[in-house]
């Protein structure tokens, strides 16, 4: 899976972590902080392998 | 045997129930995500709903794959995949094959891992542009096992019925993450091909799923494979396929991958009702998914949207969503910054021009 762009988004009202904002398979997307979906376990795999990092949300 | 008898014997086995088909969307009917795809072979992707085309390795081959209108009769859609780039040079590691994912809590019916656990039988239709030989199995994602099946593609319809035996060793967990594929091979390398394929269920060993003697779909850019009417039903008998209607196969697969589209042709629609948050950027909840969703799902959208000012005029939003996510229950935005002249406070009407969507993905 080619995911590309990762970086953490924040929440304009609170400041708080929302999601991961990326680009996978060509589609921007907003992946959510849950184990359970598929995308946000392929980002943690392949942050674990060193091979993407997930940039800090503005 | 008594028409009773064998109607009681029906009950008594649990197939004369609705939903004895384990497969969500076997006839092919729902393909949310569009109808057709170009040049595909390099990595994964899903068009129809639940049927993901599963890439490994590096491939030249490359597909089209579409949502067709060809079937046998009482089928009004197939998934066809047309071949536009053939590889004769297959590395070990490569493999392609069409996976149908399930939840391990929709298969507790078939006691896996147990002294009760059921055989399955998995029927469907298939043809090709010229013969061919493929292979069926399972993969166990929870206990890494494995169980395949070889079978014949002709150049006429056909319905193929395999079954597989009980699997006593590797229970399969109760909730909502993978715990099996289906999964219907049509290419791979020497790391599948060079054992021998294993018909009872074993430990997994990649040389055995695929074994020798199996087509490539990539062998010649002629290549065809039309699929449907797939049904997975438990005990060692294939019974006629289980036809739904739309609405319901929609909203099984509605589970998994949801879109809310704005699909008049040519006028926006108003989608939400947001709030200022201050003179630049408004946030607020936007839509309910249309059906519980299995995870909390990836969020995205596709076309424009806008937003208008408490006085109705334009909020001159950027066209895109800031901070779309997705949450367990909808779509929201926690923040759609660099507007202009709005209030903190004033309610904003949110609207999708035509064509535009938003998407949730809580495939597995």
């Amino acid at each position: 899976m080619e995911i590309k762009n990762a970086k953490y988004m924040k929440s304009l009202t609170d400041q708080e972590k929302i999601g991961i904002s990326a680009t996978i398979g060509g589609t921007d997307v907003t992946v959510p902080l849950d184990p359970a979906n598929r995308h946000y376990e392929e980002i943690m795999r392949q942050v674990a392998a060193g091979e993407i990092t997930i940039a800090d949300a503005d | 045997m008594s028409k009773a008898a064998q109607l009681a014997a029906l009950i008594g086995s649990g197939q004369a129930q609705g939903d004895k088909n384990l497969i969500i969307n076997g006839a092919m009917q729902v393909a949310q995500r569009g109808t057709s795809l170009t040049g595909q072979g390099a990595s994964s992707i899903f068009l129809l709903d639940r049927f993901r085309m599963n890439t490994n390795g590096a491939s030249a081959g490359r597909y089209t794959i579409t949502q067709t209108a060809d079937g046998p009769s009482g089928f009004a859609n197939c998934l066809k995949l047309d071949v536009t780039t053939a590889d004769t040079s297959i590395a070990a590691g490569e493999r392609l094959f069409i996976e149908h994912p399930f939840e391990g809590q929709n298969l507790q019916s078939i006691a896996k891992g147990t002294s009760d656990a059921q055989s399955l039988t998995l029927s469907f239709y298939v043809k090709g542009n010229a013969a061919a030989t493929y292979v069926a199995g399972f993969y166990d994602n929870d206990n890494n096992r494995q169980v395949s099946k070889q079978f014949a593609v002709t150049t006429s319809w056909n319905r193929i019925t395999l079954t597989f035996p009980p699997d006593t060793a590797g229970v399969l967990g109760d909730d909502n993450a993978l715990s099996m594929q289906l999964r219907f091979y049509l290419h791979a390398g020497s790391n599948y091909t060079s054992g021998t394929i294993s018909e009872t269920w074993i430990a997994a060993d990649g040389t055995k799923s695929v074994g020798s003697g199996t087509t490539s779909i990539f062998d010649s850019t002629n290549r065809t494979f039309f699929i449907t009417g797939v049904q997975l039903e438990i005990g060692e008998t294939a019974t006629p396929f289980e036809h739904e209607d739309f609405g319901t196969t929609l909203r099984k697969c509605q589970r998994y991958f949801a879109v809310r589209e704005n699909n008049h042709a040519s006028s926006s629609q108003y989608f939400s009702l947001l709030q200022a948050y201050n003179t630049t950027s408004i946030f607020g909840y936007i839509a309910d998914y249309p059906a519980t969703m299995r995870a909390t799902p990836t969020a995205s959208q596709s076309g424009s949207f806008g937003a208008y000012k408490k006085d109705s005029g334009n909020a001159s939003m950027p066209t895109t969503i800031g901070n779309l996510v997705g949450t367990n229950y909808g779509w929201r935005s926690d923040g759609w910054g660099s507007g202009s002249n709005l209030v903190a406070g004033d309610a904003s009407v949110m609207f999708a021009n035509a064509g535009a969507k938003l998407i949730a993905d809580a495939e597995l």
